[in-house]
Protein backbone atom coordinates (compact mmCIF):
# COMPACT_ATOMS: atom_id res chain seq x y z
CA UNK A 1 0.00 0.00 0.00
CA UNK A 2 1.33 3.68 -0.99
CA UNK A 3 1.31 6.04 1.68
CA UNK A 4 0.79 9.89 1.36
CA UNK A 5 2.66 12.27 4.14
CA UNK A 6 1.08 15.05 5.67
CA UNK A 7 3.79 17.36 6.91
CA UNK A 8 2.98 20.82 9.31
CA UNK A 9 5.29 22.77 10.33
CA UNK A 10 5.59 25.76 12.85
CA UNK A 11 8.67 28.28 12.62
CA UNK A 12 9.67 30.01 15.44
CA UNK A 13 11.80 33.19 14.34
CA UNK A 14 13.31 35.83 16.02
CA UNK A 15 12.55 39.32 15.10
CA UNK A 16 15.07 41.68 14.56
CA UNK A 17 14.68 44.47 17.00
CA UNK A 18 17.13 46.01 19.33
CA UNK A 19 15.45 45.57 22.53
CA UNK A 20 13.58 42.85 24.25
CA UNK A 21 9.58 41.80 23.14
CA UNK A 22 8.55 43.64 26.90
CA UNK A 23 10.92 45.77 27.99
CA UNK A 24 14.25 47.92 26.96
CA UNK A 25 17.07 44.90 27.18
CA UNK A 26 19.36 44.48 24.34
CA UNK A 27 18.92 41.09 22.40
CA UNK A 28 22.21 40.96 20.99
CA UNK A 29 23.91 37.64 20.74
CA UNK A 30 26.78 35.99 21.71
CA UNK A 31 27.13 38.28 25.43
CA UNK A 32 28.27 37.11 28.43
CA UNK A 33 25.49 34.95 30.22
CA UNK A 34 23.00 36.81 31.99
CA UNK A 35 24.25 40.63 30.75
CA UNK A 36 21.18 41.74 29.44
CA UNK A 37 18.15 41.47 31.94
CA UNK A 38 16.17 43.39 33.59
CA UNK A 39 13.67 43.07 36.34
CA UNK A 40 10.78 42.11 33.36
CA UNK A 41 12.31 39.89 31.81
CA UNK A 42 13.44 37.96 35.02
CA UNK A 43 9.62 38.32 36.03
CA UNK A 44 9.85 39.77 39.21
CA UNK A 45 6.76 40.68 40.92
CA UNK A 46 5.39 43.92 40.46
CA UNK A 47 7.24 44.71 36.84
CA UNK A 48 5.12 45.43 33.39
CA UNK A 49 5.49 44.16 30.07
CA UNK A 50 5.50 46.86 27.52
CA UNK A 51 4.86 46.17 23.49
CA UNK A 52 7.74 46.76 21.22
CA UNK A 53 5.61 48.24 18.40
CA UNK A 54 8.37 46.96 15.65
CA UNK A 55 7.84 43.81 16.74
CA UNK A 56 4.14 44.45 15.92
CA UNK A 57 5.25 45.86 12.72
CA UNK A 58 7.51 43.26 11.64
CA UNK A 59 4.32 40.68 12.12
CA UNK A 60 2.20 42.60 10.25
CA UNK A 61 4.77 43.25 7.63
CA UNK A 62 5.31 39.37 7.06
CA UNK A 63 1.33 38.55 7.32
CA UNK A 64 0.66 40.79 4.85
CA UNK A 65 4.10 39.75 2.33
CA UNK A 66 1.69 35.62 3.13
CA UNK A 67 -1.47 37.10 2.22
CA UNK A 68 -2.68 36.46 5.72
CA UNK A 69 -5.44 38.48 6.91
CA UNK A 70 -4.02 41.03 9.90
CA UNK A 71 -6.46 40.97 12.74
CA UNK A 72 -8.06 44.53 13.42
CA UNK A 73 -8.26 43.08 17.21
CA UNK A 74 -5.29 41.21 18.49
CA UNK A 75 -4.10 40.50 21.95
CA UNK A 76 -1.91 38.41 23.88
CA UNK A 77 -2.49 35.56 26.41
CA UNK A 78 -0.38 33.99 29.52
CA UNK A 79 0.77 30.51 28.29
CA UNK A 80 1.52 28.77 31.76
CA UNK A 81 4.09 26.19 32.54
CA UNK A 82 6.88 25.34 35.05
CA UNK A 83 10.25 25.14 33.08
CA UNK A 84 13.82 26.51 34.02
CA UNK A 85 13.82 27.94 30.89
CA UNK A 86 10.89 30.42 31.95
CA UNK A 87 11.16 32.65 35.03
CA UNK A 88 7.67 34.11 35.55
CA UNK A 89 6.21 30.48 34.72
CA UNK A 90 4.37 31.69 32.04
CA UNK A 91 5.11 32.73 28.92
CA UNK A 92 3.48 35.99 26.67
CA UNK A 93 2.49 34.58 23.66
CA UNK A 94 -1.24 34.90 21.45
CA UNK A 95 -3.75 32.04 22.00
CA UNK A 96 -7.16 33.04 20.24
CA UNK A 97 -6.48 36.07 18.49
CA UNK A 98 -3.23 36.65 16.92
CA UNK A 99 -2.19 39.28 14.59
CA UNK A 100 -2.04 36.99 11.42
CA UNK A 101 -4.99 34.88 10.05
CA UNK A 102 -4.20 32.50 7.23
CA UNK A 103 -2.42 33.22 4.28
CA UNK A 104 0.03 31.05 2.06
CA UNK A 105 3.54 30.73 0.82
CA UNK A 106 4.93 30.07 -2.43
CA UNK A 107 7.46 26.92 -2.76
CA UNK A 108 8.88 25.11 -5.65
CA UNK A 109 10.45 21.85 -5.50
CA UNK A 110 11.55 18.74 -7.72
CA UNK A 111 7.43 18.13 -7.86
CA UNK A 112 7.03 21.79 -9.22
CA UNK A 113 5.37 24.85 -7.46
CA UNK A 114 2.08 25.26 -5.07
CA UNK A 115 1.43 27.34 -2.43
CA UNK A 116 0.96 26.50 1.48
CA UNK A 117 -1.52 26.99 3.35
CA UNK A 118 -0.55 29.04 6.38
CA UNK A 119 -2.90 28.94 9.46
CA UNK A 120 -1.48 31.79 11.45
CA UNK A 121 1.25 33.70 12.71
CA UNK A 122 1.20 34.92 16.08
CA UNK A 123 3.87 37.11 18.26
CA UNK A 124 5.71 35.67 21.74
CA UNK A 125 8.85 35.65 23.67
CA UNK A 126 11.84 33.58 23.62
CA UNK A 127 12.77 31.81 26.66
CA UNK A 128 16.15 31.41 28.18
CA UNK A 129 18.63 29.38 27.25
CA UNK A 130 19.77 26.28 29.32
CA UNK A 131 23.14 24.78 29.41
CA UNK A 132 23.33 21.45 30.65
CA UNK A 133 26.75 19.96 32.99
CA UNK A 134 27.07 16.81 34.40
CA UNK A 135 25.47 17.27 37.75
CA UNK A 136 23.40 20.13 36.95
CA UNK A 137 21.99 22.75 34.71
CA UNK A 138 23.20 26.50 33.89
CA UNK A 139 20.45 29.03 32.87
CA UNK A 140 21.28 31.82 30.89
CA UNK A 141 18.37 34.99 30.65
CA UNK A 142 19.70 36.88 27.88
CA UNK A 143 17.60 35.28 24.97
CA UNK A 144 14.30 35.51 27.53
CA UNK A 145 12.35 37.91 26.43
CA UNK A 146 13.27 38.14 22.83
CA UNK A 147 10.44 38.70 20.28
CA UNK A 148 9.91 35.74 18.71
CA UNK A 149 7.31 35.47 15.86
CA UNK A 150 5.87 32.01 15.17
CA UNK A 151 4.50 30.43 11.77
CA UNK A 152 2.06 27.93 12.09
CA UNK A 153 1.26 25.80 8.73
CA UNK A 154 -1.51 23.99 8.11
CA UNK A 155 -0.36 19.74 7.34
CA UNK A 156 0.00 20.80 3.74
CA UNK A 157 3.28 19.59 2.52
CA UNK A 158 3.71 15.98 1.63
CA UNK A 159 7.39 15.48 1.80
CA UNK A 160 10.62 16.34 3.04
CA UNK A 161 11.53 18.49 -0.38
CA UNK A 162 8.62 19.82 0.13
CA UNK A 163 9.11 21.27 3.77
CA UNK A 164 12.59 22.35 3.08
CA UNK A 165 11.48 24.64 -0.14
CA UNK A 166 8.93 26.16 2.20
CA UNK A 167 11.85 27.02 4.68
CA UNK A 168 13.77 28.66 2.24
CA UNK A 169 11.05 30.54 0.77
CA UNK A 170 9.42 32.03 4.23
CA UNK A 171 13.37 32.45 4.82
CA UNK A 172 13.77 34.96 1.78
CA UNK A 173 10.69 36.51 2.51
CA UNK A 174 12.10 37.42 6.43
CA UNK A 175 15.32 38.65 4.86
CA UNK A 176 12.81 40.84 2.34
CA UNK A 177 10.65 42.39 4.95
CA UNK A 178 14.33 42.93 6.99
CA UNK A 179 11.89 40.98 10.19
CA UNK A 180 15.04 38.75 10.82
CA UNK A 181 18.32 37.91 10.31
CA UNK A 182 17.28 34.27 9.72
CA UNK A 183 21.25 33.10 11.08
CA UNK A 184 20.50 29.60 12.05
CA UNK A 185 23.78 29.22 13.85
CA UNK A 186 22.49 31.90 16.14
CA UNK A 187 19.59 29.74 16.56
CA UNK A 188 17.36 32.52 14.54
CA UNK A 189 14.91 30.41 13.30
CA UNK A 190 14.16 27.10 14.85
CA UNK A 191 11.21 25.03 13.60
CA UNK A 192 8.66 22.15 15.53
CA UNK A 193 7.26 19.95 12.75
CA UNK A 194 4.49 17.12 12.74
CA UNK A 195 3.91 15.17 10.79
CA UNK A 196 1.58 11.61 9.87
CA UNK A 197 0.76 9.10 6.84
CA UNK A 198 -2.34 8.01 5.76
CA UNK A 199 -3.04 4.99 3.05
CA UNK A 200 -2.90 6.49 -0.04
CA UNK A 201 -7.13 7.31 -1.33
CA UNK A 202 -8.06 8.30 2.28
CA UNK A 203 -8.75 11.37 3.44
CA UNK A 204 -8.78 11.69 6.96
CA UNK A 205 -5.40 12.74 8.72
CA UNK A 206 -3.30 10.09 10.30
CA UNK A 207 -2.35 9.72 13.99
CA UNK A 208 0.25 12.70 14.15
CA UNK A 209 4.35 12.87 15.92
CA UNK A 210 5.61 16.35 16.88
CA UNK A 211 9.40 16.62 16.39
CA UNK A 212 10.59 19.45 18.76
CA UNK A 213 13.10 22.13 18.68
CA UNK A 214 15.09 21.39 14.93
CA UNK A 215 17.73 24.11 14.66
CA UNK A 216 18.70 23.32 10.76
CA UNK A 217 16.73 22.99 7.51
CA UNK A 218 18.91 19.79 7.10
CA UNK A 219 17.60 18.92 10.42
CA UNK A 220 13.95 19.26 9.31
CA UNK A 221 14.68 17.51 6.03
CA UNK A 222 16.38 14.75 7.70
CA UNK A 223 13.82 14.09 10.40
CA UNK A 224 11.18 14.03 8.79
CA UNK A 225 12.63 11.76 5.55
CA UNK A 226 13.13 9.37 8.88
CA UNK A 227 9.80 9.78 10.86
CA UNK A 228 7.65 9.56 7.64
CA UNK A 229 9.06 6.13 7.13
CA UNK A 230 9.19 4.78 10.82
CA UNK A 231 5.19 5.39 10.72
CA UNK A 232 4.69 3.51 7.35
CA UNK A 233 6.34 1.07 8.71
CA UNK A 234 5.16 0.71 11.69
CA UNK A 235 1.95 0.66 10.19
CA UNK A 236 2.71 -1.94 7.69
CA UNK A 237 3.74 -4.14 10.28
CA UNK A 238 -0.12 -3.89 12.12
CA UNK A 239 1.33 -1.47 14.90
CA UNK A 240 -1.10 1.65 15.62
CA UNK A 241 1.03 4.78 15.76
CA UNK A 242 0.65 7.17 19.00
CA UNK A 243 0.37 10.69 19.16
CA UNK A 244 3.63 11.30 20.91
CA UNK A 245 6.57 14.35 20.98
CA UNK A 246 9.86 13.49 20.02
CA UNK A 247 13.57 14.66 19.34
CA UNK A 248 15.50 14.55 16.22
CA UNK A 249 19.13 13.32 17.19
CA UNK A 250 21.63 14.20 14.33
CA UNK A 251 24.32 11.68 15.18
CA UNK A 252 21.98 8.76 15.72
CA UNK A 253 20.44 9.69 12.69
CA UNK A 254 16.72 9.02 14.30
CA UNK A 255 14.01 10.07 16.21
CA UNK A 256 13.24 9.21 19.66
CA UNK A 257 9.66 9.61 21.66
CA UNK A 258 9.98 12.27 24.77
CA UNK A 259 6.41 12.44 25.96
CA UNK A 260 3.25 10.75 24.57
CA UNK A 261 0.12 12.44 24.76
CA UNK A 262 -1.26 11.00 27.74
CA UNK A 263 1.38 13.98 29.24
CA UNK A 264 0.14 16.27 27.19
CA UNK A 265 0.38 20.20 28.97
CA UNK A 266 -3.00 22.06 30.14
CA UNK A 267 -1.12 25.35 29.48
CA UNK A 268 -4.51 27.41 31.14
CA UNK A 269 -4.25 30.43 28.42
CA UNK A 270 -5.59 33.48 29.68
CA UNK A 271 -5.66 36.98 28.71
CA UNK A 272 -2.58 38.67 30.03
CA UNK A 273 -3.88 41.42 32.02
CA UNK A 274 -0.85 43.60 31.89
CA UNK A 275 -0.75 44.22 28.43
CA UNK A 276 -3.63 45.97 26.12
CA UNK A 277 -5.06 44.98 23.15
CA UNK A 278 -3.25 45.57 19.77
CA UNK A 279 -6.20 47.13 17.59
CA UNK A 280 -5.00 47.50 14.23
CA UNK A 281 -6.67 50.29 11.85
CA UNK A 282 -6.84 50.27 8.27
CA UNK A 283 -5.04 53.33 7.91
CA UNK A 284 -2.09 51.85 10.08
CA UNK A 285 -1.89 48.61 8.23
CA UNK A 286 -2.27 50.41 4.66
CA UNK A 287 0.88 52.58 5.95
CA UNK A 288 2.79 49.36 6.25
CA UNK A 289 1.49 47.74 3.48
CA UNK A 290 2.97 50.85 0.98
CA UNK A 291 6.01 50.37 3.04
CA UNK A 292 6.54 46.46 1.40
CA UNK A 293 9.13 45.67 -0.57
CA UNK A 294 8.43 43.31 -4.03
CA UNK A 295 8.12 39.67 -3.35
CA UNK A 296 11.20 37.46 -4.34
CA UNK A 297 8.73 35.60 -7.24
CA UNK A 298 7.28 38.83 -8.44
CA UNK A 299 10.73 40.65 -8.85
CA UNK A 300 12.07 36.96 -10.46
CA UNK A 301 9.79 37.69 -12.98
CA UNK A 302 9.99 41.32 -13.94
CA UNK A 303 14.09 40.63 -14.12
CA UNK A 304 12.91 38.33 -17.14
CA UNK A 305 10.42 41.06 -18.78
CA UNK A 306 12.10 44.05 -17.74
CA UNK A 307 15.87 43.44 -18.25
CA UNK A 308 15.79 40.13 -20.60
CA UNK A 309 17.69 37.98 -17.96
CA UNK A 310 17.47 34.42 -18.19
CA UNK A 311 15.31 32.58 -16.06
CA UNK A 312 18.25 31.71 -14.07
CA UNK A 313 20.04 34.80 -13.53
CA UNK A 314 16.69 36.52 -12.36
CA UNK A 315 16.33 33.58 -9.78
CA UNK A 316 20.15 34.13 -8.48
CA UNK A 317 19.25 37.48 -8.22
CA UNK A 318 15.83 37.95 -6.36
CA UNK A 319 16.76 34.96 -4.43
CA UNK A 320 18.60 37.90 -2.00
CA UNK A 321 16.63 41.09 -1.71
CA UNK A 322 20.60 43.15 -0.98
CA UNK A 323 21.55 41.32 -4.15
CA UNK A 324 18.71 42.27 -6.15
CA UNK A 325 18.74 45.58 -5.14
CA UNK A 326 22.58 45.82 -6.04
CA UNK A 327 21.79 44.36 -9.61
CA UNK A 328 18.76 47.24 -10.12
CA UNK A 329 20.89 50.36 -8.77
CA UNK A 330 23.79 49.06 -11.31
CA UNK A 331 21.93 48.59 -14.17
CA UNK A 332 19.92 51.74 -13.61
CA UNK A 333 24.00 53.18 -14.82
CA UNK A 334 24.84 50.45 -17.59
CA UNK A 335 22.12 49.14 -19.61
CA UNK A 336 24.14 46.06 -20.44
CA UNK A 337 22.33 43.54 -18.09
CA UNK A 338 23.09 40.38 -18.91
CA UNK A 339 26.83 41.61 -18.47
CA UNK A 340 26.25 43.27 -14.74
CA UNK A 341 24.53 40.04 -13.91
CA UNK A 342 27.21 37.93 -15.17
CA UNK A 343 29.45 39.82 -12.94
CA UNK A 344 27.58 39.75 -10.05
CA UNK A 345 26.27 35.92 -10.51
CA UNK A 346 30.14 35.04 -10.71
CA UNK A 347 32.59 36.81 -8.86
CA UNK A 348 30.44 38.81 -6.63
CA UNK A 349 28.57 35.59 -5.05
CA UNK A 350 31.42 33.80 -5.12
CA UNK A 351 33.57 36.93 -3.06
CA UNK A 352 30.34 36.67 -0.68
CA UNK A 353 30.47 32.68 -0.23
CA UNK A 354 34.13 32.74 0.61
CA UNK A 355 33.74 35.30 2.63
CA UNK A 356 30.68 35.08 4.56
CA UNK A 357 29.80 38.60 4.38
CA UNK A 358 26.76 40.50 2.76
CA UNK A 359 26.16 43.05 -0.16
CA UNK A 360 25.65 45.28 2.78
CA UNK A 361 28.81 45.25 4.19
CA UNK A 362 30.97 45.85 0.65
CA UNK A 363 32.67 49.15 -0.12
CA UNK A 364 31.61 48.46 -3.27
CA UNK A 365 29.27 50.88 -4.77
CA UNK A 366 26.00 50.12 -7.33
CA UNK A 367 27.92 52.78 -9.55
CA UNK A 368 31.45 51.45 -9.21
CA UNK A 369 29.82 47.73 -10.49
CA UNK A 370 28.48 49.31 -13.59
CA UNK A 371 31.14 51.56 -14.75
CA UNK A 372 33.34 48.44 -14.01
CA UNK A 373 31.06 46.43 -16.42
CA UNK A 374 31.74 49.26 -18.96
CA UNK A 375 35.31 49.65 -19.12
CA UNK A 376 35.24 45.58 -20.27
CA UNK A 377 32.48 46.00 -22.92
CA UNK A 378 34.29 48.94 -24.09
CA UNK A 379 37.30 47.39 -24.70
CA UNK A 380 39.32 49.48 -21.54
CA UNK A 381 40.18 46.27 -19.60
CA UNK A 382 40.58 42.64 -20.22
CA UNK A 383 38.46 40.39 -18.15
CA UNK A 384 41.49 39.19 -15.77
CA UNK A 385 42.08 42.87 -15.10
CA UNK A 386 38.59 43.70 -14.22
CA UNK A 387 38.60 40.55 -11.44
CA UNK A 388 41.25 41.81 -9.74
CA UNK A 389 39.84 45.71 -9.66
CA UNK A 390 36.40 44.36 -8.67
CA UNK A 391 38.43 42.47 -6.05
CA UNK A 392 39.77 45.86 -5.16
CA UNK A 393 36.24 47.09 -5.33
CA UNK A 394 34.95 45.04 -2.77
CA UNK A 395 38.04 44.72 -0.15
CA UNK A 396 38.45 48.72 0.03
CA UNK A 397 35.50 50.49 -2.40
CA UNK A 398 36.93 53.48 -4.96
CA UNK A 399 36.26 54.13 -8.41
CA UNK A 400 37.19 51.40 -10.98
CA UNK A 401 38.91 53.74 -13.99
CA UNK A 402 41.00 54.97 -11.27
CA UNK A 403 41.90 51.50 -10.18
CA UNK A 404 42.63 50.91 -13.73
CA UNK A 405 44.62 53.65 -14.51
CA UNK A 406 46.96 53.09 -10.39
CA UNK A 407 47.80 49.65 -11.05
CA UNK A 408 48.84 50.08 -15.00
CA UNK A 409 45.54 47.54 -15.98
CA UNK A 410 44.34 49.37 -18.62
CA UNK A 411 43.98 47.17 -21.89
CA UNK A 412 46.87 47.00 -24.74
CA UNK A 413 45.37 47.42 -28.12
CA UNK A 414 47.89 48.81 -29.97
CA UNK A 415 49.25 46.36 -32.15
CA UNK A 416 52.86 47.27 -32.37
CA UNK A 417 52.70 47.15 -28.34
CA UNK A 418 51.36 43.43 -28.82
CA UNK A 419 53.60 42.64 -31.69
CA UNK A 420 56.43 42.02 -29.45
CA UNK A 421 54.56 39.99 -27.45
CA UNK A 422 53.45 37.99 -30.33
CA UNK A 423 56.77 37.35 -31.58
CA UNK A 424 58.31 36.23 -28.55
CA UNK A 425 55.55 33.96 -27.82
CA UNK A 426 55.99 32.34 -31.42
CA UNK A 427 59.85 31.84 -31.28
CA UNK A 428 59.32 30.30 -27.69
CA UNK A 429 57.09 27.91 -28.85
CA UNK A 430 57.75 25.98 -32.02
CA UNK A 431 55.86 22.61 -30.83
CA UNK A 432 52.64 24.94 -30.49
CA UNK A 433 53.32 27.10 -34.04
CA UNK A 434 53.99 23.23 -35.83
CA UNK A 435 50.58 21.95 -34.08
CA UNK A 436 48.46 24.82 -35.43
CA UNK A 437 50.25 24.55 -38.77
CA UNK A 438 49.06 21.04 -39.08
CA UNK A 439 45.17 22.19 -38.27
CA UNK A 440 45.51 21.56 -34.61
CA UNK A 441 43.38 24.55 -34.23
CA UNK A 442 43.29 25.15 -30.30
CA UNK A 443 47.27 25.32 -30.05
CA UNK A 444 46.40 28.97 -30.50
CA UNK A 445 45.28 29.16 -27.12
CA UNK A 446 48.03 28.32 -26.13
CA UNK A 447 50.38 31.05 -27.72
CA UNK A 448 47.05 33.73 -26.83
CA UNK A 449 47.47 32.01 -23.53
CA UNK A 450 51.70 33.07 -23.46
CA UNK A 451 51.07 36.57 -24.80
CA UNK A 452 48.47 37.04 -21.85
CA UNK A 453 50.84 36.36 -19.31
CA UNK A 454 53.57 38.28 -20.50
CA UNK A 455 51.10 40.85 -20.76
CA UNK A 456 50.03 40.16 -17.49
CA UNK A 457 46.67 40.07 -18.75
CA UNK A 458 46.43 43.75 -20.14
CA UNK A 459 46.61 42.61 -24.27
CA UNK A 460 43.24 42.61 -25.93
CA UNK A 461 43.09 38.33 -26.34
CA UNK A 462 41.29 39.09 -29.62
CA UNK A 463 43.76 41.33 -30.92
CA UNK A 464 46.47 38.70 -29.42
CA UNK A 465 44.89 36.23 -31.49
CA UNK A 466 44.34 37.99 -34.57
CA UNK A 467 48.24 38.89 -34.44
CA UNK A 468 49.48 35.45 -33.72
CA UNK A 469 47.40 33.83 -36.62
CA UNK A 470 49.01 36.90 -39.18
CA UNK A 471 52.49 36.14 -37.72
CA UNK A 472 52.59 32.42 -38.08
CA UNK A 473 50.14 32.47 -41.90
CA UNK A 474 52.96 34.93 -42.45
CA UNK A 475 56.19 32.58 -42.50
CA UNK B 1 -14.45 23.54 35.36
CA UNK B 2 -17.78 22.30 34.97
CA UNK B 3 -20.93 23.62 35.85
CA UNK B 4 -23.04 20.90 34.84
CA UNK B 5 -25.17 19.61 37.41
CA UNK B 6 -24.44 17.17 39.69
CA UNK B 7 -20.57 17.89 38.24
CA UNK B 8 -17.79 19.55 40.49
CA UNK B 9 -17.44 23.44 39.67
CA UNK B 10 -13.48 22.80 40.36
CA UNK B 11 -11.26 19.88 40.24
CA UNK B 12 -9.07 21.22 43.04
CA UNK B 13 -6.32 17.81 42.91
CA UNK B 14 -5.72 18.70 39.25
CA UNK B 15 -5.66 22.26 39.65
CA UNK B 16 -3.15 21.52 42.59
CA UNK B 17 -0.92 19.20 40.33
CA UNK B 18 -0.91 22.00 37.63
CA UNK B 19 -0.07 24.62 40.29
CA UNK B 20 2.59 22.16 41.22
CA UNK B 21 1.46 22.83 44.89
CA UNK B 22 1.23 19.13 47.22
CA UNK B 23 -1.93 18.95 49.22
CA UNK B 24 -2.97 16.48 51.40
CA UNK B 25 -6.19 14.90 51.32
CA UNK B 26 -7.79 16.69 54.11
CA UNK B 27 -6.04 20.16 52.48
CA UNK B 28 -7.63 18.90 49.07
CA UNK B 29 -11.22 18.55 50.90
CA UNK B 30 -10.96 21.34 52.21
CA UNK B 31 -10.02 23.49 48.92
CA UNK B 32 -12.49 21.75 47.34
CA UNK B 33 -15.42 22.88 49.13
CA UNK B 34 -14.10 26.27 49.90
CA UNK B 35 -13.35 26.72 46.28
CA UNK B 36 -16.10 25.33 44.90
CA UNK B 37 -18.38 27.75 47.24
CA UNK B 38 -16.49 30.34 45.39
CA UNK B 39 -16.53 29.53 41.78
CA UNK B 40 -20.19 28.80 42.28
CA UNK B 41 -20.91 32.40 43.50
CA UNK B 42 -18.42 33.67 40.38
CA UNK B 43 -20.61 31.72 38.49
CA UNK B 44 -23.59 33.89 39.15
CA UNK B 45 -22.22 35.89 36.75
CA UNK B 46 -23.24 34.02 33.86
CA UNK B 47 -26.99 34.36 34.79
CA UNK B 48 -27.03 37.92 33.29
CA UNK B 49 -28.05 38.33 29.88
CA UNK B 50 -24.78 39.33 27.78
CA UNK B 51 -26.31 38.80 24.66
CA UNK B 52 -25.04 41.78 22.04
CA UNK B 53 -22.49 42.30 24.41
CA UNK B 54 -18.81 41.72 23.28
CA UNK B 55 -16.29 39.66 25.39
CA UNK B 56 -13.49 41.93 26.52
CA UNK B 57 -10.53 40.95 28.25
CA UNK B 58 -9.82 44.37 30.17
CA UNK B 59 -12.27 46.96 31.50
CA UNK B 60 -10.52 50.00 30.49
CA UNK B 61 -10.66 50.84 27.00
CA UNK B 62 -7.36 51.87 26.61
CA UNK B 63 -5.02 49.91 23.95
CA UNK B 64 -2.20 50.03 21.46
CA UNK B 65 0.16 50.87 24.23
CA UNK B 66 3.69 50.53 22.50
CA UNK B 67 7.14 51.19 23.39
CA UNK B 68 9.76 52.72 20.88
CA UNK B 69 12.53 49.90 19.91
CA UNK B 70 15.27 51.72 21.91
CA UNK B 71 17.82 49.03 23.95
CA UNK B 72 18.65 50.20 27.28
CA UNK B 73 21.48 48.87 30.17
CA UNK B 74 19.53 46.77 32.46
CA UNK B 75 20.97 45.21 35.71
CA UNK B 76 24.64 44.17 35.94
CA UNK B 77 25.04 40.47 36.25
CA UNK B 78 26.08 40.54 39.47
CA UNK B 79 22.90 42.59 40.44
CA UNK B 80 21.33 39.68 38.25
CA UNK B 81 22.40 36.61 40.12
CA UNK B 82 22.30 38.20 43.59
CA UNK B 83 19.08 36.37 44.60
CA UNK B 84 20.15 32.87 42.66
CA UNK B 85 19.98 30.30 45.37
CA UNK B 86 22.98 28.89 43.24
CA UNK B 87 25.28 30.09 40.73
CA UNK B 88 28.58 29.50 38.40
CA UNK B 89 30.27 31.11 35.46
CA UNK B 90 27.45 34.11 35.51
CA UNK B 91 24.60 31.39 34.98
CA UNK B 92 21.72 30.26 37.24
CA UNK B 93 22.30 26.86 38.78
CA UNK B 94 19.46 24.35 38.77
CA UNK B 95 18.85 21.06 39.34
CA UNK B 96 19.85 18.82 36.13
CA UNK B 97 17.27 19.37 33.65
CA UNK B 98 16.03 15.56 31.97
CA UNK B 99 13.90 16.00 28.80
Amino acid sequence: MKYIASIGLEVHVQLKTDSKMFCSCRTSFGDKPNANICPVCLGYPGTMPTMNEKAICYTVMTGLMTGSSISNYSKFDRKSYFYPDMPKNYQISQYDMPLCVGGSVEIESDAGARSVALCRIHLEEDVAKNLHFANHSGVDFNRAGTPLMEVVTEPDMVSPDEALAFLLALKQILQYVGASDCNLEEGNLRCDVNCSVRPEGTETLGTKSEIKNLNTFKGVHDALAYEIVRQVEALQNGERIVQDTRRWDVDAGATFQMRSKEAAHDYRYFPEPDLMPVVLLQEQIDTWKKGLPELPGARRKRFVAQYGLPEYDARVLAGDREVADLFEQAASFNTDYKSVSNWIMTELLRHLSETGKTVASLPLTPKALADLVALVGGGKVTSTSAKEILGELMAHGGDPATIMQARGLVQVNDSDELSMFVNEAVADNPKSVEDYRKGKKAAIQFLVGQVMKQSRGKANPQIVAQLVRERIDAH
Amino acid sequence: MMDVAGEKNIDVAYVAHLARLRLSEEETAVFQKQLEGIVGYVNKVREIDTTGVEPTAHGRSVQNVFREDMAREGLTTEEVLRNAPAQRDGLFVVPKIVE
